[in-house]
């Protein structure tokens, strides 16, 4: 261990001569009750009157306050009137936009509990809501702001028709699919839902977040916040997983895909890991016509919070070259208390090219933005 | 090297901390049990305004179910990753060799030796009978 990183100055020139695209920030709302203008009276009384119902076994399952008062945010994002972090578009020009001279900032909003409703009809009205709010409340008002399609993932043909009613509609740069549905991405109960994603000229962002009623790790529910955030790469691994071997990328060429949230060091040992296996089990699954790699490269894009800061730093700078500089994709993950600051993101120098596709180009190109 | 006077002692009570701006730079001075210390306002990991974080003790463990709070008030915790520094000497708890947030020499200084100068006291009125938090900086 021989890092010193006290004196290090920032590294302004990603942002400042570039104009950053950050594929990860969080809109709140005041209150809850900010959604009930975008809700129709029905469900507007079931909110008031019944709320929420969770597919989580644990009625309080995501532990908090994760490291700071109340909410797991960083502790100098709370507006002065006391609401929510995220929730004040000024104080996120401040913090964010304008000091890190934000293009774009792709809004993945983790509210409205459309993903994660049980009561299915209940979760596609707050998904619609969810959205109107992200168009009117933010990007309206903040064209830099890019708004993220919520869906009901459990009801399909709601998820389609919502999908289908933003296509066209700037405003609007991706679909939000919650990482933990009831099963694997791959399956084929969701392939009309990514189907419509295709068709409709949005690229889907996997955001990690949401309950689906199964443990958040491969071996059962963990006992600490700590043995929690490593399970985000978990739950990536199978997702993308499920999406190669399904065969979801032979049936859906143009799908592009998004990890949001869950670093990406782990990607190229996945990789590896399914390119042998393929050849040893490719009987198994014939509608798979090219390596697992393969599939990956095209389809795959990963953005880089919470970056992974190795002993050696420069480590890194490998693992961004074998997953492909075209293919990573800059994010703070503002207001939340694990964010990651552009200027100090990563602990090892990249070139001005490299730079220009991490911070801009490739986040441009993805989400179709200019 | 100039020393700046940033508050009566009265003001800064044992456990709190004020943040200064001096010189351009933002500097949190905190009470830790009577005894000043000022660190720069700025963690050395990523940026952010680490005077503003938790005052905590150190907690350790010898083994697992065994738990021990020691030096009350001399951490401070990173209100954005929560890394953990030694208020009086700037060490990171996680990277003690390699990383450290600034620190800055204080002194509590009697009013009537203040009057004599020199010292810079831009924002704080001094008077004789009171003592005052001075950093070297």
């Amino acid at each position: 261990m021989n890092v010193t990183v006290i004196d290090r100055q920032p590294d302004t020139s990603a942002q400042s001569k570039l104009g950053i695209v950050d594929c990860d920030v969080h809109p709140y709302t005041k209150s809850a009750a900010d959604l009930d203008e975008f809700l129709p009276e029905r469900w507007r009384k079931h909110r008031q009157s019944i709320g929420g119902r969770s597919r989580s076994p644990f009625s309080n399952a995501p532990n908090y306050p994760r490291m700071s008062p109340f909410t797991g945010m960083r502790m100098d994002s709370y507006p002065k009137d006391g609401t929510h972090p995220g929730s004040d578009l000024e104080m996120m020009q401040e913090q964010l936009l304008d000091l890190f001279n934000v293009s774009y900032g792709l809004m993945m909003p983790l509210l409205g509990r459309g993903s994660d409703e049980r009561n299915v009809e209940f979760g596609a009205a707050m998904a619609t809501a969810a959205n109107e709010w992200e168009a009117q409340v933010w990007c309206d008002k903040e064209p830099r702001l890019k708004a993220g399609i919520q869906i009901p993932l459990e009801y399909t043909e709601a998820a389609i028709k919502e999908i289908e009613k933003r296509a066209g509609d700037r405003r609007f740069t991706h679909v939000m699919i919650p990482p933990r549905g009831l099963e694997p991405l791959g399956r084929r109960r969701y392939w009309p839902i990514l189907e419509a994603c295709a068709a409709n000229g949005f690229s889907i962002a996997l955001h990690l977040g949401g309950t689906s009623g199964h443990p958040s790790t491969g071996g059962g529910w963990p006992s600490f916040y700590h043995e929690e955030h490593p399970s985000y790469p978990q739950s990536k691994e199978a997702l993308v997983t499920s999406l190669v071997i399904e065969g979801v990328f032979e049936h859906i060429p143009n799908l592009r895909v998004a990890l949001v949230e869950g670093g990406f060091a782990w990607l190229p040992s996945l990789t590896w890991r399914l390119d042998k296996h393929y050849k040893r089990l490719r009987d198994e699954v014939p509608h798979l016509k090219r390596l697992p790699s393969e599939y990956i490269r095209d389809n795959i894009w990963v953005t880089t919070q919470p970056i992974e800061e190795p002993e050696r730093p420069e480590d890194l700078l490998a693992t961004c070259e074998w997953i492909g500089w075209d293919r990573i994709m800059f994010s703070t993950d503002y207001p939340h208390w694990d964010q990651d600051d552009p200027r100090y993101a990563f602990k090892a120098p990249l070139t001005e090219q490299q730079k220009r596709l991490v911070f801009r180009e490739n986040a441009l190109s993805f989400y179709g933005l200019e | 090297m100039a020393r700046h006077v940033v508050a009566p002692v009265s003001e800064i009570a044992p456990g709190t901390s004020k943040i200064v701006d001096i010189a351009g730079r933002s500097i949190g001075v905190f009470n830790v049990n009577g005894e000043f210390y000022a660190l720069i306002n700025r963690c050395p990991h990523e940026g952010a305004p680490l005077c503003i974080g938790f005052v905590l003790a150190r907690f350790t463990s010898d083994r697992p179910g065994e738990y021990r709070l020691e030096r009350h008030g001399e951490l401070l915790r990173c209100p954005w990753h929560g890394w953990e520094f030694d208020i009086k000497t700037g060490q990171s708890w996680c990277h003690p060799e390699s990383v450290k947030a600034r620190t800055y020499q204080v002194e509590v200084v009697p009013g009537e030796t203040l009057a004599k100068g020199p010292f810079v006291a831009e924002t704080v009125p001094v008077s004789v009978e009171q003592n005052y938090v001075v950093v070297e900086l």
